[in-house]
């Protein structure tokens, strides 16, 4: 079998079902054996404007969208106009016939132009609704992608509207499928995705689906949220599996109430998440120091999108990064973590929770609209729960036995208070920095837990020894975080050795991985270090690394350079490049290599 | 056991269905005092409000593990600090959602929400109306002294037009807020109001609300004698009206609308209305139909369960 790797590019009018056709042929493609990587460009309305689906499918899995693209499905003349540029020197171009277009164009470009009568056909069938189906066939016609494939998409996609409109659509497919078959133009196109026989099932997945599997295998019970751009598919996913699962969904009033129940939920004991964009996230900043005040643990998401303001609202972007790192007045201990893509979604939601409870404390994951909703095929047992054990730390329900260290004055410490109303200092004072934590409901430990400062049985206090003693003991979580190893340097992808090191976070992890054998083809010997946990840093793992890069690119989706500003903030190293990009639209492999030469100049060969 | 049945949902029939609840257990007012000293001018009305509601959960027969108080932010929201129950003193406008977050993670404690005019009606005043048209089982008290007085003064929701404060020289230009007609406008399902003054009357207040269904909104006058020179305690003596004794049948809302209008020469106390037909919120979650959430391990989970969730992907 020849090796594959194809992009082709849908577009036409948002309300057009350019999504919905390019999932569904995602769809088709990942059952036949394909790895996929699918991104959807759309704009915030429900009608109107240009949107556009970029499937890449190939015989080796893939992490990346990946540009030029071979093959363009109209479905608007003015996707042509828009899309012809970027198409790959010998791509095809398929459009309805009827469009007013200049076919001369195309061809002259050098690309091959492929009129069929979809509408046509699909009004003879039907009606013009089905001229997505026709499209989608003349697409798999041309690539001699199995018309049988496609027969399959078009039942289950159909069958809850009626035989009568699956029989329509089917022969629609099939007419389509036949007449570009028979062109001349498909002899000529050179770009072939036929069925691959053998291959095994594969789920196919966005980045908000993987999060949102983590954190049901980590025991998640509650999720409150206010729908936010591109952050709502988790509370949709987790609404629709609350009831067999078992977890209570809150889509709340706004923001503020999301977290605030969250943090209610969490302090009664239940794993707690909130998802949200970075608007939200914006609301959410006074409970976040709620949270960490009184050490209850809850995780947020944001799944960060363009800003600021209402900026981008269905584009990506990483410029929450210095935000979150720094959000909510006064210094408490907390955790951020950013996954690089779906199957570290998956386990960093596990992380999450788990943090959150050991160490008492919020804990944000930054997710971006690229991640969260770009379409991936994953093999069975790749989304690995074992990985991520459940562990709590110091925490007992009622009833449970005691915990090492809950009793006594001082919560166990000798030099301690008198213990508090019912011998139990939910706040103890410990070596580690963490107290033993009884849910409430312990007839043996009534607490308090104040967002003023307070003592180590919970009674608010002003008193200066103890807000000192109370300062050191939070913000100690985090040295016992490190030191227990909480906290992953960076990953190495590429060689141990490379002239040009890329260094980048959360999901531009694939998109510089692929860049990288872009830029060996040029020649270039190139690496990259990619972090996931950002907050507490591992900054001895990370000098460690950066200390044999020769010359530094960082990678990422902002303007300000906010993670190279972070590297020089944590460990005195000033990167050499900065590829970034802010326009909202996900860097892509070729971009960054080029963007990588760019920046390093002819200092490499 | 069913949600509804751990939820210790009342019914209006003076019953609690839980039956780890209810008078006769031991319990003595000494197992909801601590040693911690109330930072509150003497005088204030929080004390008689504090007085109430340990009066109240004694009489309940609540104990001080099976109960949490989530408080705001102002003067009167340090209550749970001063009394042995557990307590969550969250942030300025917030505790509606952190207890509606902690009810529905955990319908088997009873959860008492105190705060004050400002964070009520101010600024958690989006939270309040989507409580009441929510109807989680909570008791909402709210210490109404219709001032800023932990800030020393300032002019709050309730204020009444005219009033000088610190941030209203010339006299306050706003209209005051109905706590009342805005919770029966917003759906709430039972609105009432009491007096800091008269602890034992407001203790059984208490109890009601404890007994409804599911949010119940206890207004409370409450005298600041620090920084609200108009509405003292001789003030409220002179205007207050009990609905009771007046023949009033909180189960018609007509009738609790137009009593809810007296706020002047009259002032009227009571039960306004009550409604035990709305199910609480917690009683229709889907999420709870196998139970306190917080009562579940963690991994339980199967291999199978996990697979479909991953097959529905393919």
């Amino acid at each position: 079998m020849r090796d594959q790797d194809v992009s082709l590019v849908i577009g036409g009018d948002a309300g057009q079902g350019v999504e919905s056709s390019g999932a569904g042929f995602s769809s088709a493609l990942a059952r036949a054996g394909y790895h996929i990587f699918s991104i959807a460009d759309y704009r915030s309305r429900i009608r109107g404007g240009h949107n556009f689906y970029q499937i890449r499918a190939a015989t080796r899995p893939v992490a990346s969208h990946l540009d030029p693209p071979a093959l363009l499905l109209a479905l608007t003349a003015e996707s042509v106009e828009l899309h012809l540029e970027s198409l790959a020197p010998d791509a095809a171009v398929l459009y309805d016939s009827s469009f007013r277009l200049d076919a001369g164009a195309v061809e002259r470009s050098g690309r091959l132009a492929v009129p069929v009568p979809m509408n046509e056909i699909a009004m003879r069938h039907g009606s013009k609704v089905m001229m997505n189906t026709a499209a989608l066939a003349a697409a798999a016609s041309l690539l001699r992608f199995p018309l049988q494939r496609m027969e399959a998409v078009i039942r289950q996609n159909f069958a809850r509207k009626g035989e009568r409109v699956v029989e329509g659509n089917l022969a629609v497919a099939r007419e389509t499928y036949e007449q570009v078959r028979r062109s001349p133009a498909a002899a000529r196109f050179r770009y072939r995705l036929p069925g691959l026989p053998g291959q095994p099932e594969r789920m196919l997945l966005h980045g908000n689906h993987a999060f949102c599997l983590g954190a049901v295998a980590a025991g998640c019970r509650f999720v409150a949220a206010y729908p936010m751009t591109p952050a709502t598919t988790i509370l949709e996913w987790m609404t629709a599996h609350a009831e067999p699962l078992g977890i209570v969904t809150k889509h709340a009033e706004d923001e503020l109430a999301a977290i605030c129940m969250a943090i209610g939920a969490g302090f009664a004991g239940a794993r707690a998440l909130c998802s949200t964009s970075g608007g939200g996230f914006s609301l959410m900043t006074e409970a976040l120091g709620l949270a960490g005040m009184t050490e209850t643990p809850v995780v947020v998401v944001d799944v960060q999108r363009g800003g600021p303001s209402t900026g981008l609202p269905t584009r990506t972007e990483q410029a929450d990064l210095l935000f979150v790192l720094h959000a909510s007045q006064g210094d408490f201990p907390r955790f951020v973590l950013a996954p690089g893509d779906h199957v570290e979604a998956f386990e960093t939601a596990m992380r999450a929770f788990n943090l959150a409870e050991k160490y008492q404390t919020p804990v944000v994951v930054l997710s971006d609209q690229f991640l969260a909703s770009s379409l991936r095929t994953l093999d069975f047992g790749r989304l690995r729960r074992d990985a991520v054990p459940v562990e709590r730390g110091k925490t007992r329900r009622p009833g449970e036995p005691p915990l090492p260290g809950e009793r006594g004055p001082g919560g166990g410490q000798e030099d301690g208070p008198a213990a508090g109303r019912d011998g139990y200092l939910r706040f103890a004072f410990t070596p580690d920095g963490i107290s033993p934590r009884v849910l409430p409901g312990d007839p043996e430990a009534v607490y308090g837990a104040p967002s003023d400062e307070h003592d180590e049985a919970g009674h608010i206090t002003e008193e200066i020894d103890n807000r000192k003693r109370m300062m050191e003991k939070r913000m100690r979580k985090l040295e016992t975080a490190l030191a227990a190893g909480e906290m992953r340097g960076p990953r190495r992808v590429g060689p141990a050795e490379a002239e040009v090191t890329l260094l980048a976070w959360g999901s531009m992890l694939g998109p510089a991985s692929e860049a990288l054998v872009l830029l060996e083809r040029e020649g270039v010997r190139a690496n990259l270090l990619h972090w996931c946990d950002l907050w507490p840093f591992a900054g001895e793992a990370a000098e460690r690394e950066l200390r044999r890069v020769r010359r530094g690119v960082v990678v990422e989706q902002n303007y300000s350079g906010q993670f190279r500003r972070f590297l020089r903030m944590t460990t005195g190293y000033e990167a050499e490049g900065l590829v970034r990009r802010y326009d909202g639209r996900p860097l892509e492999p070729g971009e960054i290599a080029r963007g990588v030469l760019k920046e390093v100049g002819a200092g490499v060969r | 056991m069913s949600v509804d049945q751990r939820a210790g949902a009342g019914r209006g029939d003076g019953r609690l269905p839980d039956g780890r609840h209810g008078p006769g257990r031991g319990l003595t007012a000494r197992d909801y005092m601590t040693e911690q000293r109330p930072t509150w001018c003497p005088g204030c009305g929080d004390f008689g409000i504090l007085a109430a509601l340990r009066e109240a959960l004694l009489q309940e027969g609540i104990a001080p593990h099976e109960a949490v108080v989530v408080s705001g932010i102002g003067c009167g929201s340090k209550l749970p600090d001063y009394m042995r129950v557990n307590g969550f003193m969250t942030l300025h406008g917030r505790p509606l959602p952190v207890a509606t977050g902690f009810r529905l993670a955990n319908p088997a404690m009873r959860v008492i929400v105190v705060d004050g005019d400002g964070d009520a009606y101010g600024i958690g005043g989006n939270h309040w109306l989507h409580t009441c048209r929510r109807n989680p089982g909570l008791v909402h008290l709210v210490e109404n002294n219709q001032i800023y007085a932990l800030t020393k003064g300032q002019y709050s929701p309730t204020t009444e037009q005219g009033t000088r404060t610190t941030t209203s020289p010339e006299g306050s230009i706003e209209r005051p807020v109905n706590p009342i007609r805005t919770a029966l406008a917003a759906g709430a399902t039972f609105v009432a109001r009491g007096f800091a003054g008269e602890p034992k009357e407001l203790a059984r207040l208490i109890r009601e609300a404890l007994h409804h269904r599911g949010y119940a909104l206890l207004d409370i006058l409450q005298p600041c004698i620090t920084y609200n020179k108009v509405n003292t305690y001789d003030w409220y003596a002179e205007r207050i009206v009990r609905l009771e004794s007046e023949g009033h049948d909180p189960s018609d809302f007509d009738a609790a609308w137009a009593r809810a209008g007296e706020f002047g020469e009259r002032i009227p106390v009571g039960v306004f209305y009550r409604t035990e037909e709305v199910p609480a919120y917690e009683e229709r979650v889907p999420g709870l139909k196998r139970g306190p959430v917080v009562e579940r391990p963690l991994d339980d989970l199967d291999e199978a369960a996990f697979e479909a969730l991953e097959r529905e992907l393919v």
